[in-house]
């Protein structure tokens, strides 16, 4: 069975249509990157799929199932989500807020996690370089540190289906590797993996697929050699930018030159 | 995350501190009763051997002191579990159990019910006060587009400030002498004259809502990073959210009928246990009750007998021991962050 199916999505805020009638399919096991310039429609996309943001028209099935309209308690089961940014009044250790993501899986008359709940809490908070934090609170982290227990909660749940919007924005370079290598590991043991994304070459890097968006609708799709070329980039970011290859990898990679001026923008209508 | 016996140790800590109070306090007042004549005339009546005391000491203990502080504990376990769940649902640390206008509302329905000649029913008053205040609120917020929490809370705000204008009104044209004296220790909370009738209503109310709200522990943790988060950790934040309003307002609802509005036990209680053993609240919401009863237990007895045999309305105690208390709070909560 297939994993990701959006057909269709249709987002309206008043008369503005945030996503006009997106369509995307992803298999079980593949990372598939999200792009597109702030205002895309990232975000809202990722809201939608998870019945956060109500669909205007169009479906989100994931392994045959809808997911906006399956109850919370079983769409967590199934599927995770990392926000940009998280933040909370409460105190919370680092430990606590990746305790959460066993939250589905406990009853009310629960009073504490289970040892497995605590295996897989200091499992996820290792993968993500996390451990030494674990004893933090959590408001007291700066925002990279954040971000990275926020994924540790999300693989704590073990999805099947993770969906991060930005998660790497606040990341140090080492961290935005660890991050991607952490997402390109679960894909390769069957996860499936929506992963929003500014960095085009992270992007190329890391994902089997891309998917552009461009206000509200795909601009263009597929493997990133297919994806990533210079037309498209100066069309949908406004940047004139050149596409290399480097030698042993097979990921292009963009190297960015200026901002395009306003009478290139015309070039999106051609 | 769960040492356990560290915990159960200070649930049994609190337990012993709960019980020992109440016997203490049972003891302070104009007539002098031992803490071990207090154990046997309570034995006494549930049942057990005979009481060695006159049967006006008896009386005075069984009658008097025993409901009161049965209440007042109720009443403070009542407030802090309020209390926290406001500050959570509404996201708002400044968040109390008479948010929404329920404490005005009870106000207007007391001194209404006063001034037409049905003291004995002030109760009753402030209940349906309280109650018809919150679904005032609720039913604007509904009509601004929604009953969201923000809009409830501003609903409420505006509730608030017609219900006790209203209030002012009234007591400013009608009450006099007796009237007016009674009016004013109802506004600041008091709980003299409590009799097992007002304990066993302390009670009924927490039998009836705090279970629902001490099971939504789960729920209230997932909150931690607002609406989105909670859903996507599986919570129908819907059905959570409205549960717990009624429970908190029927809950507060009793609690002001009985006790009057009762300020600050609501607030200062809560970001003090949380201060203490963090927002896990399958923790936080059991020891907020135990701690807001205790509290409420000692506010209440230096509310009776400090100023001997002057009784002062227990809401200027928690009040002067609150407000410090929160202050001390919030510069703690600066030096740990």
């Amino acid at each position: 069975m297939t994993g990701l199916v959006i057909s269709g999505a249709e987002v309206r805020a008043g008369q503005k249509a945030i996503l006009a009638g997106v369509s995307l399919s992803a298999e079980k096991g593949t990372v598939t990157g999200l792009l597109g310039p702030n205002g895309a429609g990232k975000s809202t996309l990722i809201l939608a799929a998870l019945g956060l943001v109500p669909l205007a028209a169009g479906r989100v099935t994931f392994e045959g199932a809808e997911l906006p309209g399956m109850r919370p308690a079983d769409r967590a089961r199934l599927c995770a989500y990392v926000e940009q940014a998280a933040t909370t009044a409460e105190r919370l250790t680092v430990r606590d807020v990746v305790a959460l993501g066993r939250v589905p899986f406990q009853s009310a008359w629960q009073a504490a996690p289970s040892e497995r709940d605590e295996e897989l809490v200091a499992t996820t908070l290792a993968e993500l370089g996390m451990a030494a934090f674990a004893n933090r609170l959590y408001h007291t982290l700066s925002g990279g540190e954040q971000q990275r227990v926020q994924i540790a909660r999300a693989l704590a749940q073990e999805p099947r289906l993770l969906l991060l919007d930005e998660p790497t924005s606040h990341l140090d370079i080492r961290a935005q590797l660890m991050v991607l290598e952490t997402l390109r590991r679960r894909a390769d043991s069957g996860c499936m993996v929506l992963v929003a994304l500014h960095d085009l070459n992270l992007a190329s890097r890391y994902c089997d697929r891309l998917v552009i968006l461009d206000a509200g609708r795909v601009a263009a799709e597929g493997p990133p050699a297919d994806v990533l070329d210079p037309a498209l980039l100066r069309a949908v970011y406004g940047v004139h930018a050149t596409i290399a290859q480097l030698p042993d990898t097979p990921a292009p990679l963009v190297i960015y030159d200026r901002p395009a001026v306003e009478d290139d923008s015309a070039a999106k209508y051609d | 995350m769960t040492p356990g016996p560290a915990y159960a140790l200070a649930y049994a800590g609190l337990w012993l501190v709960l019980i020992a109070s109440a016997i203490l306090a049972i003891t302070f007042g104009p007539a002098h009763i031992s803490a071990s004549d207090v154990w046997a005339v309570v034995l006494h009546h549930l049942g057990w051997g005979d009481s060695p005391v006159s049967r006006l000491r008896d009386a005075i203990v069984w009658e008097l002191r025993l409901p009161r502080v049965l209440a007042a504990i109720g009443i403070g376990s009542g407030l802090a579990l309020s209390g926290t769940v406001m500050q959570v649902l509404t996201r708002n640390p400044l968040a109390d159990p008479y948010l929404l206008g329920l404490s005005s509302g009870a106000a207007l329905g007391a001194v209404i019910f006063l001034l037409a000649g049905a003291a004995l029913l002030m109760p009753l008053g402030a209940f349906v006060g309280s109650l018809t205040a919150l679904a005032l609120a609720l039913l604007i917020a509904r009509l601004l587009g929604g009953a969201t929490p923000s809009r409830a809370i501003l609903a409420g705000i505006c509730i608030a400030a017609l219900a006790s204008a209203m209030t002012s009104l009234l007591i400013f044209w009608s009450a006099t002498g007796d009237s007016y004296r009674e009016i004013l220790s109802w506004l600041m909370g008091s709980l003299s004259g409590t009799t097992w009738a007002d304990t066993g209503l302390v009670g009924l109310g927490l039998v009836l809502c705090a279970p629902a709200i001490l099971f939504s522990g789960r729920g209230l943790d997932a909150f931690a990073f607002g609406d989105a988060a909670a859903t996507g950790l599986g919570i129908d934040i819907a059905r959570l959210r409205w549960t717990l309003l009624a429970a908190t307002a029927l809950l507060t609802g009793v609690m002001v009928a009985i006790g009057g509005a009762i300020g600050f036990v609501g607030l200062v209680v809560p970001h003090a246990v949380r201060l203490a053993v963090g927002s896990r609240h399958r923790v936080l919401l059991p020891m907020s009750m135990l701690v807001g009863g205790i509290f409420m237990l000692w506010t209440d007895t230096a509310a009776r007998s400090l100023f001997d045999p002057r009784e002062l309305p227990v809401g200027i105690v928690t009040a002067l021991v609150g407000a410090p208390a929160f202050l001390l709070i919030l510069l703690r909560y600066r030096r740990v962050t």
